[in-house]
């Protein structure tokens, strides 16, 4: 498998124009008429700022909040109004939510029956799903004795355990320190790909979104904004919510021109047919990614602009530049460069040289 | 990738989830939604029904006609009326403004001073809690009566008065102001007190700016629950307010001496007013207060000051000898023949089967009282407040039950047995078996003590992750399975507080029981009412010192026993290795 593969095939998990409103009519729109499918063994990521819907629709796909409408399918049955008991599906809660009294063995046991012949199953079950999240030999320690990174695993070990057609996870690495949680995101990954088992995930961080989801879909105010693969999120944005929650963006202020271009300052910058097709008539923002500012360009490259470097952030792998153009006063401009390719710009200083915002990578948004 | 394949074949046949199927599911994940309802129930009839019943009493005349102002004005006509009222506010008045400041002082000295062996003097000063409110009127005789060792001390008239009145409810109501006031000054931030230092203020000057506005809200909670302690208990004026006669020893009287039941629901309905002024003053404070004490706080700890810790010694030295003197006065006469002539030592006075007042049998009915007060009490507040705080269900009904479980708070016990009489003595009333027997003598008292166990047990279940439950239930357990493997397990230490509570204050309450016992269910504490009452007094110090004895045990066995018990059953606390 490769990663970003997007799973096709037949929806397992549908979301048909759910709404959710808290507190009556003067209320807070929760959730605005969402629809979303995913596909058997597809790991989806709702993303998006708190307060965009993305945990409530969680909950309401979980049964344990109760939407005002829509509907809900998973695996050709209707969820609609079942109790979270009645659903079949495994849960990882931001907390985790083990049971502190109860050892690792009996927290992944929890969900098993476990009465006379079952008691057997039951064991070789919890110990098969501790080896699969390597924590055998932790069976007779509590909670409270582990690291955060093995209590994720525990959580994971007992949400699925009892087999569930349907994985969810709630900001699973947000309690975990930034080390632990790169290397927690690739094995839960890695684990959920071997499983086959269907997945949502919530998250407001854009790179675990990345790094994981077959598929995204961005929220904002109780809306889906956008929903594709993370490629085609960070490289179409269908709106400049999602070109601004995803990644860094150069904005700039213009208005259409011509057919294909637009003015910015005293800049005709030229945008690709099809995104200037594409963008509304009274389009007044123009965003341009900084790795896709183009250093140095060849003569005849379109969108050209003398710059000099203000000043640099190094970030390791590269730096990222702020620039000032002759022709766009009062902008600064962000471009990265790769670390090694450094050598070949000026210092910061006056030292100007050529810049292009290339026209493929110009995005147009109202 | 070498695990996989078992892993994939066990995901394709699913291996099935806990709680069984059909029926016995459906029935034990729908368990909370009917507790519910009966909770609702059981607190209409525990309660609300009760206190309806006292309204009925008061507002209606025999005939169902409406005769409230009729009654008010006949009650306000009546020559003894304001001076009743005068006098309960003077005594309440005084007794707060004597008790308040004191209490403060002590829980000053143990909670922000360097003042050594604090557990004693918290033990010591916690004691009147453990003996019924009679007990410190009768020490007050064998101290300042007219054969007391101090008789000179209060002039002509004696202790007997308005004197007695307040001393006695002092001693009665100083370890619940105490209490309240500890927890005040529990919470303060030291990053504010760091501040003040920076900024020069004296110690005095930061003690008026920062720790009194800290504790305003407790010291204003305090003084409310003195006078309402105090407006509302006729166990002291009883012993010794001689010819001062105030309205909760008059409602006392006109239900259990002259039979007038409306006048005594009037005066308990009055009685009711300020319990019901300051809870919701109380609750609309602390809505308020909420705010102040900020999760980025950081604990005080007390530094070195001689001169404090000097002046809070004197406090806790002063105060600790008073309630211990009052104690000893008690318990000293129990075992002597005839204070203050004979000092004999002897036993005789707690031979209670030749005494009138129920004898021995008053001792174990008020203990099978506590035990199955404590049982049930605790089983009933622990599973109410889970139900409110730890399952889902309709807002209004979660509404209605804290409601209800906070209003207990605000009915003092002499109105609460006041609405059990009405009610349940109607004859009307299917329930009427129920009247004097050891039944309706235990939901009364759980009924009375349930606010503070409901508060102990909602915070212990506030503090468990939000999602036990979600977890459980997407696991297909049932919500009563995992109350019972993993809420009540946890809970343990708190569950262990609400019983002891319920015990001790079951053994010595007078209050509600008082109208509800029969010749089989006297009380212990009632006993000493009565053997006072037949001028048994040292009998009458005996059973109160046998209550004390027996709470004071009591609270130590459960206490050692609960450290064992948790020792050996909540391994998982212990910090990892």
């Amino acid at each position: 498998m490769q990663a970003g593969e997007s799973a096709p095939g037949r929806a397992f998990l549908a979301v048909e124009q759910v709404s959710k409103r808290f507190g009556g009519a003067g209320g807070f729109q929760a959730l605005d008429g969402v629809s979303l499918s995913v596909a058997q063994g597809e790991l989806l990521c709702l993303l998006g700022p708190s307060g965009c819907g993305k945990t409530t629709l969680l909950r309401i796909i979980a049964g344990l909040e109760r939407e005002d409408a829509g509907r809900i399918h998973a695996g050709g049955r209707e969820l609609t109004g079942l109790p979270p008991q009645s659903r079949d599906y495994g849960i990882l809660f931001q907390s985790y939510a083990l049971f502190p009294n109860l050892t690792v063995s009996q927290n992944v046991a929890y969900g098993l029956p476990g009465r006379g012949m079952g008691r057997v199953h039951r064991d070789a079950r919890v110990r098969e799903m501790l080896a699969l999240v390597g924590l055998d030999g932790s069976e007779r320690k509590f909670p409270g004795q582990l690291s955060g990174g093995q209590q994720q695993r525990v959580a994971l070990a007992r949400a699925l355990a009892p087999a569930p057609s349907l994985l969810l996870l709630d900001e699973p690495m947000s309690a975990l320190d930034a080390r632990v949680r790169e290397h927690l995101r690739l094995e839960l990954r890695q684990l959920q790909r071997r499983l086959n088992v269907t997945t949502v995930m919530v998250t407001h961080d854009q790179d675990e979104a990345m790094a994981m989801a077959d598929r995204i879909a961005v929220m904002d105010g109780g809306r889906i904004a956008q929903s594709g693969t993370p490629g085609e999120i960070y490289e179409r944005p269908a709106s400049a919510f999602v070109a601004e929650f995803i990644g860094q963006a150069n904005w700039l202020a213009g208005r259409r021109s011509g057919r294909d271009t637009f003015r910015v300052g005293e800049v005709e910058l030229a945008v690709s047919p099809a995104c200037a097709g594409a963008a509304p008539e009274h389009a007044t923002r123009l965003c341009c990614r900084p790795e896709a500012v183009r250093l140095q360009p060849a003569e005849g490259e379109p969108n050209r602009l003398l710059a000099r470097i203000v000043d640099e952030t190094y970030l390791g792998s590269r730096y990222r530049l702020m620039l000032a153009a002759d022709r766009l006063p009062g902008i600064t401009l962000f471009a990265d460069v790769l670390r090694e390719q450094r050598h070949l710009l000026p210092a910061p200083g006056s030292h100007k040289f050529w810049v292009a915002l290339p026209s493929q990578a110009l995005q147009v948004f109202a | 990738m070498t695990r996989a394949a078992p892993v994939a074949a066990a995901a394709a046949a699913p291996a099935g989830r806990a709680g069984g199927a059909g029926l016995a599911r459906r029935l034990a994940h729908g368990a909370p939604a009917g507790m519910k309802w009966l909770w609702l129930a059981g607190l209409a009839v525990a309660l609300a029904l009760p206190l309806l019943a006292l309204f009925g009493q008061a507002w209606f005349d025999q005939a169902g006609n409406w005769a409230l102002p009729a009654r008010m004005a006949e009650l306000a006509a009546n020559p003894n009326f304001v001076p009743l009222l005068g006098r309960s506010l003077a005594v309440s008045l005084t007794v707060a403004a004597l008790v308040v400041p004191l209490a403060f002082g002590f829980a000053y000295a143990l909670q922000r001073s360097r003042v050594a062996f604090k557990p004693l003097w918290r033990g010591i000063a916690l004691l009147p809690l453990f003996a019924p409110s009679l007990l410190p009127g009768i020490a007050l005789v064998y101290l300042f009566g007219n054969q007391g060792i101090f008789k000179g001390t209060f002039g002509a008239g004696g202790i007997y008065g308005f004197w007695g009145i307040v001393l006695g409810e002092a001693f009665y109501t100083f370890p619940h102001a105490l209490m309240v006031l500890m927890a005040a000054l529990s919470l303060a931030d030291a990053r504010l007190y760091e501040a003040a230092r920076a900024m020069g203020a004296s110690p005095w000057r930061t003690f008026l700016t920062v720790t009194l506005p800290g504790a305003r809200h407790g010291l204003f909670g305090a003084a409310c629950l003195v006078l309402t302690l105090v407006v509302t208990d006729f166990g002291v004026p009883k012993v010794v307010g001689g010819g001062y006669p105030v309205l909760a020893l008059e409602a006392y009287k006109a239900v259990v001496g002259q039979q007038q039941f409306a006048r005594g629901a009037l005066i308990g309905m009055l009685l009711l007013l300020p319990a019901l002024l300051t809870f919701g003053v109380d609750v609309a404070m602390q809505r308020r207060q909420r705010a102040q004490m900020s999760s980025r706080a950081q604990v005080y700890v007390p530094g070195r000051d001689r001169l404090r810790d000097a002046a809070c010694l004197l406090v806790v030295l002063a105060v600790g000898g008073a309630l211990l003197l009052v104690l000893a006065a008690a318990v000293g006469a129990s075992l002597v023949r005839l204070w203050p002539y004979n000092l004999q030592l002897t036993l005789a006075h707690y031979d209670f089967d030749n005494m009138d007042g129920g004898g021995w049998l008053a001792y174990r009915n008020s203990l099978k009282m506590a035990a199955l007060t404590a049982l049930a009490g605790t089983a009933a507040i622990f599973l109410g407040a889970w139900l409110t705080e730890r399952t889902r269900g309709p807002a209004w009904l979660h509404g209605a039950l804290r409601a209800g479980f906070m209003l207990p708070m605000a009915v003092p016990g002499l109105v609460l047995g006041l609405g059990y009489v009405f009610f349940f003595n109607a004859p009307a009333n299917p329930l009427h078996a129920l009247y004097g027997t050891m039944t309706l003598l235990v939901l009364c008292n759980v009924a009375h003590f349930y606010t503070t166990g409901h508060l102990t047990a909602a915070a212990a279940l506030r503090q468990l992750d939000g999602e036990f439950e979600a977890a459980a239930l997407s696991l297909g357990v049932a919500p009563l399975a995992t109350c019972w493997r993993v809420t009540v397990p946890v809970c343990l230490p708190a569950l262990l507080d609400i019983f002891r509570y319920l015990f001790v204050s079951a053994m010595t309450t007078v209050s509600a029981v008082v109208f509800l016992y029969s010749p089989d269910t006297v009380l212990a504490a009632i006993s000493v009412l009565n053997m006072d009452d037949a001028g048994d007094t040292a009998s009458a110090a005996a059973m109160s010192t046998l209550i004390l004895l027996t709470s004071a045990l009591a609270c130590l066995l459960l206490l050692g026993a609960a450290r064992g018990w948790l020792r050996r059953t909540q391994a998982w606390r212990a910090p990892a290795h």
